[in-house]
């Protein structure tokens, strides 16, 4: 089972040709020409996301709406969806859901299909701030999905005093000892060391990483696990009572588990929609697109996943009982935009790795 | 004997190639070509988004000997030769039973060995972290007992414990069927020439059993030392094994490269390891 992926991988890559593999640089950078009045129903889509991240339903209501048949394909981290898309050829996925910072990294290898704003009437639905985040600019080639941030999610009933520092993470007080878990997703892992550094969570100074590095081997031996997923599980059954977490996977509908950003400051992370540059159906992808941001739509999102998103038409029709229950859906933009936002870092972003596979393989 | 017609001879080879062919095309395909792959990325630099750039260089292997990943080749090989030696404790006794049994018995323990097969591997591994975590029903009884909770999830012990639950049965079956051949004869012969149970098992029981002991280890072994999801799993991602280090290499740091020569580690190791068995296989056969 999965101990065959890295064969898989070889395979994958053996069906193209060997030159091909990895590299995939597509020359041609010229927007392609699209139709606004071509016929949908001709079209058909595979899009790539997280599981859980749409309505189940997603593909029967596109067909309701836009005519055309979805298929729905899951990845569950951006390093897979990455692997996938830059493998070489056509990877058969028209639309991806990807992070800012690989949006850029993607578009970067000219892997993407500049957005015509003409075929997304509605992104004017969107916040400004929404076309301000560091990695894309204006959305040249991404469309914001969610935001949100990284900070701790915690047991207000297990914990003695309620965290304000990433130094309670990283320091825990000899009670949490062995109750804390930290992401290992490379930039998420050295982002609670960098901000208690007081640096840039886009740093490439090899110094303040390695001085990250050295924090997170030590606080190594005291944590739980290592866990990127179901660490809100593991709140819940009170195995673990502080956690490293996305704003949006920490479970605060439960009684006693509250979110807190650190003092130090945090990210502002982005999940993306992207269009892929090798797709065939480049107007049913615009068209779902824009699907997804109208309003309707759109607000699915806060309503059932509690993600917050950059979508204000969406955001002002939200339930405000919602909004009462859960006060973080109701912070203004504003207050998102104070965390820094991801933005890829190039050949740098290898020293993360780097890091990430040092820490990991530490005993 | 008679001179051998050309047409026979052909016909041999045709119906070699038929019989042999399929699964030899099916293996050159899919294990050679990949393996060939995985080889001549070692050499490359690793390209940034996955894949290589094809400029050469050693830099790869330089960084195999750093003590940081030497340290989790030998972490594992050690974590998988515990619970290769817990299975042949564990294992010996169960397939000698087995083989003892009456034949309508003997089927039943079989299926029983086998059945946790049916079940899905990530089922029944999620099913120790239940069972180990510090709420779960041991610490909950120790507590219940008045005694202190123990932490058992997320410890090499764990990640033994797994690997010889999901492996055990590939100790057994070997095992049992290098006993169950064995002609009673020759147990009755010892015991007639006055040697004690306990000498007769060690000089004539084990020795005759030995092929199917180095096959049960290799196929128990083998399995452990690649594992990953075990460790991820009740090794709570702190302790890793070479596994997760090769598929992190593929899926999380994208450096093909250095994932291909911690791959090629393994399997110079495990090559080894299988010469070591056909050798002490074939010393085994010669003393017997």
């Amino acid at each position: 089972m999965t101990r065959r992926v890295p064969v898989v991988v070889a395979s994958a890559c053996l069906a193209s040709a060997l030159t091909a593999c990895g590299g995939g640089a597509v020359t041609d950078s010229a927007p392609a020409a699209l139709d606004a009045g071509a016929d949908l129903s001709r079209q058909s889509l595979t899009i790539s996301i997280w599981e859980g991240y749409s309505p189940k339903d997603l593909p029967q209501r596109v067909k309701a709406t836009l005519g055309f048949d979805t298929k729905v394909a899951i990845h569950d981290t951006n390093e897979t969806i990455v692997a996938k898309l830059t493998a070489g050829g056509d990877s058969g996925i028209d639309v991806a859901f990807v992070s800012g910072q690989y949006a850029q990294a993607l578009n970067a290898q000219g892997l993407l299909e500049p957005i015509h704003r003409e075929l997304v009437p509605n992104l004017k639905n969107l916040y400004p701030e929404a076309s301000q985040l560091a990695y894309d600019k204006g959305n040249a080639y991404s469309v914001p999905y969610t935001w949100g941030t990284t900070g701790l999610c915690y047991r207000s009933d297990l914990v003695k005093t309620p965290p304000t520092s990433w130094n309670d993470l990283l320091n825990p007080a000899p009670e949490l000892k062995k109750k804390i878990t930290m992401m290992t997703t490379e930039r998420w892992l050295a982002l609670p060391a960098l901000k208690l550094l007081g640096a840039s969570v886009n740093t490439t100074d090899q110094a303040t990483l390695d001085k990250a590095k050295a924090m997170l081997l030590k606080v190594k031996p005291d944590l739980l696990a290592y866990d990127d997923t179901t660490f809100g599980d593991r709140l819940k059954s009170g195995e673990a009572v502080l956690v490293e977490a996305w704003d949006g996977w920490c479970p605060t509908a439960e009684k006693n588990i509250e979110f807190v950003v650190p003092k130090e400051g945090s990210d502002l992370w982005a999940d993306t929609m992207v269009i892929l540059k090798s797709s065939k159906n480049k107007e049913a992808a615009h068209a779902f697109v824009n699907y997804i941001l109208d309003p309707e739509n759109h607000g699915w999102v806060p309503a059932n996943i509690l993600y917050r998103i950059p979508n204000k038409a969406a955001m002002d029709k939200v339930d405000p009982a919602l909004l009462k229950s859960y006060p973080a859906l109701a912070e203004p933009p504003s207050e998102l935009l104070k965390g820094e936002s991801l933005v890829d870092l190039g050949e740098a972003s290898t020293a993360y790795t780097r890091l990430s596979t040092e820490v990991s393989a530490a005993q | 004997m008679t001179v051998r017609q050309p047409a026979r001879v052909l016909g041999k080879a045709a119906g070699r190639l038929a019989t042999m062919g399929p699964g030899f095309g099916f293996l050159t395909v899919f294990l050679l070509v990949p393996l060939a792959l995985v080889l001549s990325y070692t050499v490359f630099r690793r390209g940034r988004f996955g894949g290589v750039v094809y400029e050469p260089t050693g830099e790869n292997f330089t960084r195999l000997a750093d003590p940081l990943y030497l340290d989790v080749v030998v972490g594992s090989v050690k974590l998988a030769a515990i619970t290769t030696l817990l299975a042949l404790l564990l294992g010996y006794p169960t397939a000698y039973l087995i083989a003892r049994l009456p034949a309508r018995w003997k089927v039943v323990a079989l299926v029983a060995v086998v059945l946790p097969f049916w079940t899905n591997f990530l089922i029944r591994t999620y099913a120790w972290i239940v069972l180990l975590n510090s709420e779960g029903p041991v610490n909950s009884g120790l507590k219940a007992l008045g005694l202190r909770p123990v932490e058992l999830l997320y410890t090499d012990g764990a990640i033994v414990a797994g690997l010889l639950y999901a492996y055990l049965p590939l100790m057994i079956l070997p095992l049992y069927s290098a006993v169950e051949r064995l002609d009673p004869q020759l147990r009755e012969a010892s015991a007639n020439l006055g040697a004690r149970p306990a000498r007769t098992f060690w000089s004539v029981t084990l020795p005759l059993s030995l092929p199917g002991v180095l096959t049960g280890c290799v196929f128990v072994f083998v399995p452990s030392l690649g594992n990953f999801v075990i460790p991820e799993l009740l090794g709570g991602g702190r302790r890793i094994m070479v596994g997760n280090l090769i598929r992190d290499q593929f899926l999380k740091a994208r450096d093909w490269p250095f994932g291909s020569v911690l791959a090629l580690a393994v399997i110079a190791v495990l090559v080894l390891l299988l010469f070591a068995q056909a050798w002490a296989a074939r010393r085994a056969g010669r003393g017997a």
